[in-house]
């Protein structure tokens, strides 16, 4: 048990040999703005998600980062194609399940899942943890009867650190970090590959937080899972990821190894970010250098023209407000959208 | 003048806090003590459950039942604000000497009037200030919280704002009446990182200016970090340590203290693996006997089943632990040595 050792293997690795085990192309999703309007008329739409690629090679976590309405968590749903695509490619395992529907598109599900932010309202209150964890075995058909799943059950629920007696109990009895225990089982109940795990620690007091971060990397380890890991947080990412995505407005703004996005950002908004999180060392605090950035994230149903982000940028010039810079390649595996930098 | 000026803004003394809930009473807060002295910032930090708000709450006199002060004394500038006398003084200085931000910046303010209108309240309630004066004090205090176009934003509505400028907009409010104290109550939970490096920065510098002091309640060691220079530790309705900022994060002497400075993830340092503190917080209704964090400390004793008192050291840390000890969190066990 050394993730380190492994991360550094596997980082040496990179870019991999092998094929990813999903690889995400062009992505964009759009809303409706004011769902469909007054007597079904529409007030236009709203792109949350625009132009975003990735991949996730077998085995790794990638860390999607950006604040609230940087649409990483639409992207995370756009994967498990939860939210319609208005645009791009989704290919998992080596097959394209962008348009697959009805029972293909279920194959592919009981491959990935999702482990949701808030564990007090992801629980179904009115039924015990033995129900919660066994339904999707049901409603896949692993079982015919629920009664079945029970030794498969206790598995899940000894797999990620909870005693036996709490298969009759209901969610009301746990605390916030044995909650997320629980929706962490629910999710590995069909063995999935992929794991989409959206803000999992976010709500949970920090020395909990600890734990499932920590549980999470065990189940990565000995069931070779791979995660799109969603959060804010950004220590928490670092310590967790083998690659980082950072959002802005609905789109990708950096994407690179960890020490590279930490270490080195190159642009702009990542370089904001990360120096806006405090340190909770008060030597390291006083001489740090902190870009506060002015304003707030732009409304995405007028988005700015040029870089989305120019209009809270530090360096921007007139041609970021004329064309959005591309993502280019900064160094092996690192790649950035900006002008300047 | 008279020894209300000189002594501390505010004297917390043993407090004790329960919840005459229908399950049972809720033991909040423990014999917590502390001090605001002048335009210091004191840094209550807990994880959920600790008490840190429930003790702002009793500063402010807000405890609604079934909560109730049980025990122990709060002084403001010497004089009590518990129990039926001190509730009227309580009542006088809120909002005025004492002022409060919480932090939701959603659901604090009206939705139903105006910026303009919810500051004017408070001026005109607390000093007395006609609509005009009012009027022009708002705009004022809009400027000095850093909203863009303060004459115009002070006729929006809180729904036309974004989250940190509602924020702003509850500081401002609590600036109003130039307040001694600042209760800051997880000022920036519910804020992005970016909007959460404008409101610190905002209060650090509004302090400096006005001179005040702040009490920041927060669950996030980080913020603790940046901000206060003195830090108390709450963990189980009691204080377990309490310090200077560089005591409690380069030589903290409670084993919760660096449980929870090993489990809290840094940007700037790569560690193999997190530390969590195995286990969970005490039932409050129930807790364990002694010290509440026995059960998941890693150096518990036999001794530990009776309370240690919160003794001072000679640098002037208080510290209520039988094994206190003081270890660098980060070179404590070298096997967590920073990898990059």
């Amino acid at each position: 048990m050394h993730p380190t050792a492994t991360r550094s293997e596997q980082e040496t690795n990179t870019p991999p040999s092998s094929e990813p085990l999903i690889s995400v192309q062009g992505l964009s999703v759009e809303y409706a703005i004011g769902g469909n309007g007054f007597w079904g008329h529409s007030r236009g739409s709203l792109r949350a998600v625009e132009d975003v690629s990735f991949e996730i090679p077998r085995g790794e976590t990638l860390g999607l980062v950006g604040e609230s309405g940087s649409g990483k968590t639409t992207t995370g749903r756009a994967v498990l194609r939860k939210v319609p695509l208005a645009a791009g490619r989704i290919v998992f395992d080596g097959e394209d399940i962008t348009e697959l529907h009805g029972e293909k598109l279920r194959r592919y599900r009981k491959r990935m899942q999702l482990v949701f932010q808030d564990p007090y309202a992801s629980l179904n209150p009115r039924k015990r943890v033995f129900e919660i964890v066994a339904e999707p075995l049901l409603v896949h058909g692993v079982v015919n009867r629920i009664r079945d799943a029970e030794p498969q059950v206790r598995d899940l629920l000894a797999l990620v650190g909870l005693p036996p007696d709490v298969l009759f109990r209901y969610p009301h009895a746990f605390s916030g970090g044995q909650r997320q225990r629980i929706g962490i089982a629910r999710a590995l109940s069909l063995h999935p590959d992929f794991i989409v795990a959206d803000e999992p620690v976010s709500a949970l007091d920090v020395s909990i937080r600890a734990q499932v971060v920590n549980l999470l990397q065990d189940l990565q380890e000995q069931l070779g899972l791979t995660y799109l890991f969603i959060a804010h947080d950004l220590s928490v990412v670092r310590h967790i990821s083998h690659r980082i995505a950072v959002m802005y407005a609905g789109k990708l703004v950096e994407l690179g190894l960890p020490d590279q996005i930490y270490d080195d950002p190159k642009h702009p908004y990542t370089r904001a970010l990360l120096s806006a999180v405090p340190v909770p060392d008060p030597a390291v605090e006083k001489t740090r250098r902190r870009i506060v950035l002015s304003g707030s994230v732009p409304n995405l149903a007028d988005p700015p023209s040029g870089c989305r982000f120019h209009t809270r940028c530090p360096i921007a010039v007139d041609r970021c407000r004329e064309e959005e810079p591309p993502l280019t390649q900064r160094a092996p595996g690192h790649q950035a959208a900006c002008w300047l930098t | 003048m008279s020894a209300a000026d000189t002594g501390p803004l505010l004297e917390v003394d043993g407090l004790d806090v329960c919840f005459f809930t229908r399950a049972g009473v809720v033991k909040a807060v423990r014999g917590v003590s502390f001090d605001v002295h002048r335009g210091e910032t004191l840094g209550l930090v807990g994880e959920s459950g600790s008490g840190k708000s429930v003790t702002s709450l009793a500063i402010l006199g807000l405890l609604q039942p079934p909560g109730r002060v049980t025990g122990g004394e709060i002084r403001w500038k010497g004089r009590s604000v518990v129990g039926r006398g001190g509730a009227k003084l309580a009542k006088r200085i809120r909002g005025h000497e004492l002022a409060v931000v919480f932090q939701d910046p959603m659901t604090s303010l009206n939705p139903l009037f105006t910026v303009r209108a919810q500051i004017a309240e408070v001026l005109r309630h607390h000093l007395g200030m006609s609509r005009r004066q009012a009027d022009e004090r708002v705009v004022e205090l809009l400027d000095l919280v850093g909203i863009p176009a303060p004459r115009a934003r002070a006729d929006a509505y809180p729904h036309e704002l974004s989250g940190g400028q509602r924020q702003r907009v509850l500081i401002a409010m609590a600036l109003a009446c130039e307040p001694e104290l600042l209760i800051a109550d997880e000022p920036t939970t519910a804020l992005d990182v970016t909007i959460q490096a404008q409101i610190l920065e905002l209060i650090a510098e509004i302090q400096e200016r006005l001179g005040l002091a702040v009490l920041l309640i927060t669950h996030d060691l980080g913020v603790v970090a940046g901000v206060c220079k003195r830090v108390a530790v709450m963990y189980g309705g009691k204080i377990m340590e309490q310090g200077s900022a560089e005591q409690i994060f380069h030589r903290p002497a409670h084993p919760y203290t660096r449980g929870l400075l090993r489990s809290t993830p840094r940007v700037d340092v790569v560690l193999p693996r997190l530390v969590g503190i195995d286990g969970m917080p005490p039932d409050l209704i129930a807790p364990p006997p002694g010290c509440p964090f026995q059960p998941r400390c890693d150096v518990a004793s036999a001794q530990c089943a009776e309370m240690p008192a919160l003794e001072r050291d000679e640098e002037g840390r208080e510290v209520a632990c039988w094994h206190a000890s003081d270890r660098d969190p980060l070179r404590a066990g070298d096997e967590h040595a920073p990898v990059v």
